[in-house]
Parts: C-alpha cells; sequence; structure tokens
C-alpha cells in the first residue's frame, strides 16, 4: 500500500473502473457506506459530506433523479477540475456511475463551462470508448438494471452558474440565477426530481475511495478534512501547476514546495477566498482552518495590494447576477472603494463604512458569490492597513 | 435580413429545435449553434426560438443578455477572449493586451471593420499557471508572448477561413499549445 500523494487522483498507474468492477454488482448502499467512511467532504468548495448528500438523494423519491457533474470551474485561481477532464476523464465518468448506482439516478450530466469548449471533444471521445467497454449505457458491466449515461451540457460564460441552483436554472434553460435553498437539489433538482451536484474532483476521488475503500482516504488529512485534496497553484512562484497534498498541509510548506516562500501575500481560494499575509503563513489549507476549493495565488514582494483587491472586485460586479441588492449595489460600492483608497482619498471613517458594508453582504446576500465577494477586499483592507491607506495620487 | 436569409435560418432553426428537443431546456443549446454559425442572435432568430419552444421572446432576450456567451448584437467571426483575472495579470496581461490592440488595430470591445475579429475581455480561463491566456474562438493560448501575437492572429484567419488558408499546419503551431499539464507538479 502505497501513501504517496501521485498515487490517489493523478499517479500515472491510477486505475480506471477498478471501483465500478468492485462495487458494481454489490448492494447499492454498500456504495455510499464505502464513502461515508472515507469523510469525503466536497470538493468544490463547500465541503459538504458527499455521502450524505448523496444518502438524502437515494432516499428521495422522484420519477427520475440526475447525478450533475459540475465542471462549470469559474473560481479565478482554479484549474484542478481542467486537469483532471484533461488526464482522468474515465476517474470522473466512472465516479458519475457509481454515484448514479448509489442513488437510482441512470442520467448523468456534465456541465461543461464555454470557455472549456475545447475539452469537448475528448471528453466525447473518452464517453463512447466507455460504451463501447459497457462501461456506460445499458447493463452496465453486463449487470441488469444497471443503466447509467452522460451527456455533456455546455455553458455560455457565467461564473455564477457554478452554483448549483444557478446550474439546475441553467440545464432546464433559463437566466442562471440562484434558487432560495431549500428546497435542497437532492430533492428538488433539475425539472424538480432528485439530483445530486457535484464537482468534477469530488467524483473523481469517490471511484478511487470505493476501489480502495473508505478507511484508505480516511487515513489522510485531518479529523474533518480527510484525505488528499488538488491545489490549483498560480502566481508568483517558481512552479505553478496543480499539486496532489494531504488536507491540512501548511500555507508555508506549500509554498516550499512550489518555490514562493518570498510571497508578500496569499490569496487562498481564489477571488471568493481571503487574502492572508506572512503572519498567518502557518495557517492550514483544511475545512477547520482555511477552507479552499483549492486555488493558491501566490503574490510576490513589490505587488500593489489595492491592484489585487481591484481587479477581484471588478470581477464580482461583473458576474453578479443582479438578482439581490446587497450583492448588486455592494460590489459596486466596495469598488468605489477601492478607487478612492487608489487615488488616496479614502478617510479611515469611509473605510469603516465600507467595512460594515462588506459584513452586511456576507449576512444577507442571497447566494455564496455575495457573501463571499467581500472576503478579498476585508481581509486585504485588515492586513495592509498601512499600505492601502494614505497612498499617493498616480500619474 | 433578406426574406431569403430568414428563408435560411428558419430552416436552421427548425433543425436545431428538432435535433436539441422543441423544450425549454434546449434553448442554450440552440442559442449557442445560432451565436457560432451567425456571431450573434437576431431578434428574428429569438423570435423564431420562441415560437419553437413556446416561450415568450423577452424570455429568450433575457436569457442572450445574460451569458456572455452570447450576444444580440453582431460580433466578429472570430472571437478572441483575453483573460483580465488575477493570475494572468500577474502573468503580464497588460503587455499582452495592448499588443493584440495593436496588431488588431481595435479597442478591447470593438470589431475590425472588416467583421473578421472581435476583442473582449474574459475572466478566468482556468489556465493561471500559464498565463497570459486567450482563447481564439475556441483555441486555446497559453503563457502568450507579445511577439507571437501577430502569429496567432495570422493562424487564426487561415484556421477558420476568415480569408484563404496561405499556411499549412496551422495546427501544428509551436504556439498552440494543447497540453494542459504543461507546467504541472510531478
Ligand atoms: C458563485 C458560486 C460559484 C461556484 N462555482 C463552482 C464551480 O465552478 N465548481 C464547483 O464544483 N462548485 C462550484 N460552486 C459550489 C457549488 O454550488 C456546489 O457546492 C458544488 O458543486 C457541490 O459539489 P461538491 O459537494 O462536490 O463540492 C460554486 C458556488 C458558488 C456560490
Ligand atoms: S448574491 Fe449576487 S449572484 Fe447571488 S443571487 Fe444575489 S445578486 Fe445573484
Ligand atoms: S487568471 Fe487567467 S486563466 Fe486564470
Amino acid at each position: 500500500m502505497s501513501t504517496k500523494p501521485q498515487d490517489i487522483l493523478l499517479g500515472v498507474d491510477v486505475p480506471i473502473d477498478a471501483g465500478l468492477q468492485r462495487a458494481a454488482g454489490g448492494p447499492t448502499q454498500a456504495i455510499i457506506d464505502e464513502v461515508r467512511a472515507s469523510g469525503l467532504r466536497g470538493r468544490g468548495g463547500a465541503g459538504f459530506p458527499t455521502a450524505t448528500k448523496w444518502q438524502l438523494a437515494k432516499d428521495a423519491t422522484g420519477e427520475a433523479k440526475f447525478v450533475v457533474c459540475n465542471a462549470d470551474e469559474g473560481e479565478p485561481g482554479t484549474f484542478k477540475d481542467r486537469v483532471l477532464l484533461t488526464e482522468r476523464a474515465d476517474l470522473v465518468f466512472e465516479g458519475m456511475a457509481l454515484a448514479g448506482r448509489a442513488i437510482g439516478a441512470s442520467q448523468g450530466i456534465v456541465y461543461l463551462r464555454g470557455e472549456y469548449r475545447y475539452l469537448r471533444a475528448h471528453l466525447e471521445s473518452v464517453l463512447s470508448a466507455r460504451r463501447d467497454r459497457r462501461v456506460l449505457g445499458t447493463a452496465i458491466l453486463g449487470i441488469p438494471g444497471f443503466d447509467f449515461d452522460i451527456e455533456i451540457h455546455m455553458g455560455a460564460g457565467a461564473y455564477v452558474c457554478g452554483e448549483e441552483t444557478a446550474l439546475i436554472e441553467s440545464l432546464e434553460g433559463h437566466r442562471g440565477e440562484p434558487r432560495n435553498r431549500p428546497p435542497f437539489p437532492v430533492n428538488t433538482g433539475f425539472f424538480g426530481q432528485p439530483t445530486i451536484v457535484n464537482n468534477v474532483e469530488t467524483l473523481a476521488l469517490a471511484a478511487r475511495i470505493v476501489h480502495r475503500g473508505g478507511a484508505w482516504f480516511a487515513g489522510f488529512g485531518t479529523p474533518a478534512s480527510r484525505g488528499y485534496k488538488l491545489f490549483s497553484v498560480s502566481g508568483d512562484c517558481e512552479k505553478p501547476g496543480v499539486y496532489e497534498l494531504p488536507m491540512g498541509i501548511k500555507v508555508m510548506e506549500l509554498l516550499e514546495l512550489v518555490g514562493g516562500l518570498h510571497a508578500k501575500a496569499v490569496q487562498v481560494g481564489g477571488a471568493s477566498g481571503r487574502c492572508i499575509s506572512r503572519a498567518e503563513f502557518d495557517r492550514s489549507l483544511c475545512f477547520e482552518d482555511l477552507a479552499t476549493g483549492g486555488a493558491i495565488m501566490v503574490i510576490g514582494p513589490g505587488r500593489d495590494m489595492l491592484r489585487v483587491a481591484k481587479n477581484f472586485l471588478e470581477f464580482f460586479v461583473e458576474e453578479s447576477c443582479g438578482q439581490c441588492t446587497p450583492c448588486r449595489a455592494g460590489n459596486v460600492a466596495l469598488l468605489e472603494g477601492i478607487e478612492l483608497l487608489i487615488a488616496g482619498r479614502c478617510s479611515m471613517a469611509h473605510l469603516h463604512e465600507l467595512k460594515s458594508l462588506g459584513e452586511t453582504m456576507r449576512l444577507t446576500a442571497k447566494c455564496g458569490l455575495g457573501q463571499s465577494s467581500p472576503q478579498a477586499f476585508l481581509s486585504i483592507v485588515e492586513q495592509f492597513s498601512d499600505e492601502v491607506l494614505g497612498q499617493q495620487p498616480r500619474a | 435580413m433578406l426574406i431569403q436569409e430568414q428563408r435560411v435560418l428558419e430552416a436552421e432553426i427548425i433543425a436545431l429545435a428538432d435535433k436539441h428537443g422543441r423544450k425549454r431546456s434546449a434553448l442554450l443549446p440552440i442559442l449557442l449553434a445560432i451565436q457560432e454559425k451567425y456571431h450573434y442572435i437576431n431578434k428574428f432568430a429569438m423570435q423564431e426560438v420562441a415560437a419553437l419552444l413556446d416561450i415568450h421572446p423577452v424570455e429568450v432576450y433575457g436569457v442572450v443578455r445574460f451569458y456572455s456567451f452570447l450576444h444580440a448584437e453582431r460580433r466578429g467571426s472570430v472571437m478572441i477572449r483575453m483573460c483580465r483575472s488575477l493570475s494572468c495579470d500577474l502573468a503580464g496581461k497588460d503587455a499582452v493586451a495592448r499588443q493584440i490592440e495593436n496588431d488588431l488595430g481595435i479597442k478591447f470591445g470593438e470589431t475590425t471593420a472588416d467583421g473578421r475579429f472581435s476583442l473582449e475581455y474574459a475572466q478566468c480561463l482556468g489556465q493561471c499557471d500559464r498565463g497570459p491566456a486567450l482563447l481564439v474562438g475556441d483555441q486555446l493560448h497559453a503563457q502568450v508572448k507579445c511577439s507571437q501575437i501577430h502569429t496567432i492572429l495570422e493562424q487564426a484567419r487561415a484556421a477558420f477561413g476568415v480569408y484563404p488558408l496561405r499556411h499549412a499546419g496551422v495546427a501544428h503551431s509551436p504556439h498552440f499549445h494543447y497540453d494542459p499539464m504543461a507546467g504541472r507538479a510531478s
């Protein structure tokens, strides 16, 4: 038994369909039990326990059930799903089939972001090879009644469609505006039917877990964050790329691996994550501490933190769906605040107002986009207050 | 739009509706197909789609306005989308953006006078480990340098049939980075 990180998802000899072979013929509940034993939590960012989600969908009643693979990967700084779809598509589809078997769904949908359309031909060819091998389609592996097929649905350039209820709206042909939750997709999802939405990495991991057993995976990581995680590392470092590392690794350790120890700051979790300064580099990357979908943006010495904050806020102003006021108006107000700071014309009193606006957004926005969008701003003005205040007007 | 052109478009939309199904969930695939062929979705097309799927044209318009890959106004045959998110910014996107503007002779948000190219900013393209990144149509270019822009545009002209092919072997260009694992930690 190897414990090398490469062996989980990115290793050269990761076996394909071993999980399916092992579990397809057995009781469907055993699949969920194995995933529960692994302690796997969603890799899309929110960290919801995967087995709980599957169990709810299994126990829900509906005319049909659906397994949706969330391949919308729009969080700035995240690209690990692109790597999985390119290098490990079979594992992702295997995970979807196992999820389908577990909850009693016969249809899977991959919601692929429009920006990844160049991957579509590759994914279609993997799917058709799977049909030929009888690991997709009707009577998978010759098991009567195990029918599961997958189709690819293209996104059309909207970050918010990565939010699971907006994604379902989009699949149904609507504007990608998040719904109120509850009800949750596990009960009322695609066309009102029980639906699980899972991240690409979550599904690939589920396939590995069903093969190797939940205890194997649970042996890595921390008590509340089991296993390994893919980290998308970019920015000012020597070796950007995707790293498969145990949950709970310290920021400092990761920076050392990627050649980024000189960093001034690290943005953890992409635009919707938080920015940490050197003082916090001994914190851990896991759900108990710095929870993240895996985006690590290294910000080198000499970088202008206001430019960083502005970049993120411009992103949110553009990507807000506009449905609710805290997010629609709040992000614009924060961006104006950044512009005042850049112009060197922001009083401390005004900065306080902006901070409390950020807090309001966190509490009152309808979906995760508006709830998390002030985080980068708040953490940057907090950690780098002496840098961002009292700027000299620029030419 | 000429009557004949409308007839052709109408027939195409019917074919698309038959392919994807006359149901609301077919709306995005149909609109994306029209966008791809005509580079925008005009009023006539919106009305046709609405009628076939039995929804109000305003609904279709609302969907077109929502998604950044759908356009109600005409765009160039080749859409160039340059990532403007943080990692590409740190990797020097501004210089590349400037050079694209210089080589195309337009600014971001504009379309060349001959209708061949439109230039837009996009948010993170998922290539942050090898920025600056841009999409030319569906084609991905990563770690783009200013000096490569001219060649990339020439290839686009050839590969997308914007004008007759002048260079052979476009798909094997050294500037067309297809290997998404480049730079990955081993
Ligand atoms: C604005 C927004 C964007 C999101 N984008 C993605 C995404 O691109 N991919 C993803 O897997 N989850 C994304 N999520 C999280 C999903 O809503 C959902 O929690 C996730 O797909 C569940 O899968 P998991 O449990 O496997 O992580 C996003 C959430 C929000 C609020
Ligand atoms: S928080 Fe923002 S993205 Fe979410 S529903 Fe409200 S306006 Fe839309
Ligand atoms: S920041 Fe440019 S591709 Fe992600």
